[in-house]
């Protein structure tokens, strides 16, 4: 029979399409069924973020970071109020860092459920995202106690946290960490050993240590290529520093590696949040600094100075003395940060946002080519995009 | 932290040579301003050199100063796993004056590059592949310039008559307002009617 040559074909894949994990328009060039080149059209859900908060004041920019990473909201804000933190020279009371630790490491069990289960369902698995959902429901619960919403928290704000925990909540997570590993185990029992899920992700979209530096990889995707770092370990910030975990690393740097990482990732984040309830410390959660945090409600009723502190921060907001910085923190998909220049204006001059999806969806040409049409999804799965903050 | 950082520095100062403008340390984190033409240079040293070991472009951004003759400042960030620091490097530039790639150098860049195209209009040379990355297409303008104005140009929506989606010049109802906080406490700089003080910086920017 003579060879026949069949031309490259293309096909547009998404916006609009239940794996492509919100509005990716991928550009596909096929030989047949191997991908050749993988070009993603991405900015779809461009909301001009960073041009907005040039506008607004520092307060008023935190509920945008929110919206960027809509999976993990809270893990956002620390970057921002992090990064302020610094130029403003504050450092938060302890019981407002274990506040935040223990929301961050609520963050990241949220996203990784998310994750896991989806990416589940990408490759064939429809049970897992039925229970996970479940939990994250709890999870959210959480947030919404604490507060006042389920996900555009604005809680972590530059000096601490908005207000203290209410009563018995601390009590709550702790019963929460004691049920979830067996929901992880019962996860594990239905994808670590299958074999579909096997198939579908050993040996899929391998990349090694060096190209992972190369591509400015982080969190799973860099751990998942058997590089040990994490910056609660290495740059700690708030207490990570006093609280003793580990961080799970692969072998093989494909997509059942990173999977796994994030399993991992989840019990030691229990086990992180159970010793955040256990060393809870008293006293304030926010600086007493009433030129950055809000005074007491109740002390604006009988206090001039603290009515006109209230005032004034929520119309003029405080001036952050000039200077730019390069905030990162671990979010669950990997390091987050927020290059923040100041002029000495009460609104930043400049606010970039670092996303770590915007990195790893850079590569998707480099992973994809050579793979299977269906690989992709498996690929586009492990990294983990949310569009929130790759088109910021 | 802070000894090893000015070490690096020093280092640094001594070895990238008269492509290195100043290195200095703010909020812990060093900051090196280099001359424009000698960013791969400068990078591919910072990346292979033994005692930098900066194998992570984290980020590529530009700041915009619409009063300096330069007004762009090109921004670098920087990491290295070996050393567990970061680094930052700043260089220069205006809109038609382009800035040497450094795709060749982090594969990272290529997407970071394009960004910064995107949003401010600095031009790459010998990009392998310089089209708009977040905007929408076929838009006109830089974005995150400071004279682009927040509301933009154009607004769409989905007209009935002729079943697609149309551009149309944005239509405010509403004058744009932006407040001036500038208060007797803590904002004023000098006292009103008093115009021989000398104008501040922050006057100058805008209110």
């Amino acid at each position: 029979m003579p060879e026949v040559q069949i031309k490259p074909m293309t096909l547009n894949f998404g916006p609009q399409h239940p794996a492509a994990h919100g509005v990716l328009r991928l550009v596909l060039e096929l030989d047949g069924e191997v991908i050749q080149r993988a070009d993603p059209h991405i900015g779809l859900l461009h909301r001009g973020t960073e041009k907005l908060i040039e506008y607004k004041t520092y307060l008023q920019a935190v509920p945008y970071f929110d919206r960027l990473d809509y999976v993990a909201p809270m893990n956002q804000e620390h970057a921002f109020a992090l990064a302020v933190e610094r130029l403003l020279g504050i450092e938060v009371p302890k019981r407002g860092q274990y506040i935040r630790v223990l929301y961050c490491e609520i963050g990241r069990i949220l996203n990784h459920l998310l994750n896991i289960t989806t990416f589940a369902i990408d490759v064939g698995a429809m049970t897992p995202i039925l229970w996970g959902f479940e939990e994250r429901e709890k999870l959210m619960e959480f947030y919404e106690r604490a507060s006042g919403a389920r996900l555009h928290a604005a809680y972590f704000r530059p000096g601490g946290v908005h207000q203290d925990l209410p009563a018995g909540l601390l009590d709550d997570i702790g019963r929460f960490c004691e049920t979830f590993p067996k929901v992880i185990d019962d996860m594990e029992g239905l994808l670590t050993e299958n074999r579909i899920f096997r198939q579908r992700t050993v040996d899929i979209g391998v990349v090694s240590a060096e190209e992972a530096n190369d591509w400015g990889f982080s969190g799973p995707m860099l751990r998942g290529s058997g590089v040990p770092w994490d910056l609660r370990k290495a740059q700690p910030y708030d207490c990570y520093e006093e609280i003793d975990f580990d961080i799970p690393v692969g072998k093989n740097g494909d997509c059942f590696d990173r999977y796994l990482c994030r399993i991992e990732e989840m019990r030691q984040s229990l086990h992180i949040m159970q010793q955040c309830i256990a060393k809870m410390p008293g006293g304030p959660v926010q600086v007493a600094d009433h030129k950055i945090t809000p005074p007491k409600r109740a002390e604006m009723k009988r206090s001039m100075e603290a009515l006109i502190h209230h005032f004034k921060l929520y119309t003029e907001g405080y001036h952050v003395p000039p200077g730019d910085t390069y905030t990162a923190v671990e979010a669950p998909k990997g390091e987050f940060a927020v290059y923040l220049v100041a002029d000495g204006g009460n609104r930043p001059y400049r606010c970039k946002i670092r996303a770590p999806g915007f990195m790893h969806l850079a590569a998707m040409d480099y992973m994809c080519r050579g793979h299977m049409l269906a690989d992709s999804v498996a690929i586009l799965g492990s990294m983990d995009i949310v569009f929130g903050e790759v088109d910021r | 932290m802070n000894e090893a950082l000015r070490d690096l520095g020093d280092y640094l100062e001594a070895t990238i040579g008269e492509a290195l403008l100043t290195a200095e340390i703010t909020y812990d984190q060093l900051t090196l301003r280099i001359k424009r033409d000698a960013i791969a240079r400068v990078l591919t040293f910072l990346r292979d050199d033994q005692n930098c070991q900066f194998k992570q472009l984290v980020d590529i951004t530009a700041v915009d100063y619409p009063d300096q003759v330069e007004r762009f400042e090109v921004v670098y960030n920087l990491l290295s796993l070996k050393l567990n620091q970061r680094i930052r490097v700043k260089l220069p530039t205006d809109e038609r004056t382009p800035v040497a790639s450094v795709s060749g150098v982090f594969s990272a860049a290529i997407w970071l590059e394009r960004e910064a195209w995107d949003m401010f209009g600095i031009f790459f040379a010998d990009h392998p592949d310089l089209r708009r990355i977040l905007t929408d297409y076929g838009f006109e303008g830089h974005p995150l310039r400071k004279d682009f104005p927040l509301t933009g140009f154009k607004e769409v929506r989905y007209d009935e008559e002729q079943k697609r989606v149309v551009y149309e010049p944005v239509k405010l109802p509403q004058e744009f307002r932006r407040f001036d906080f500038m208060s007797p406490w803590e904002g004023m700089l000098h006292l009103p009617g008093d115009e021989k003080a000398p104008p501040t910086k922050r006057e100058e920017g805008g209110a």
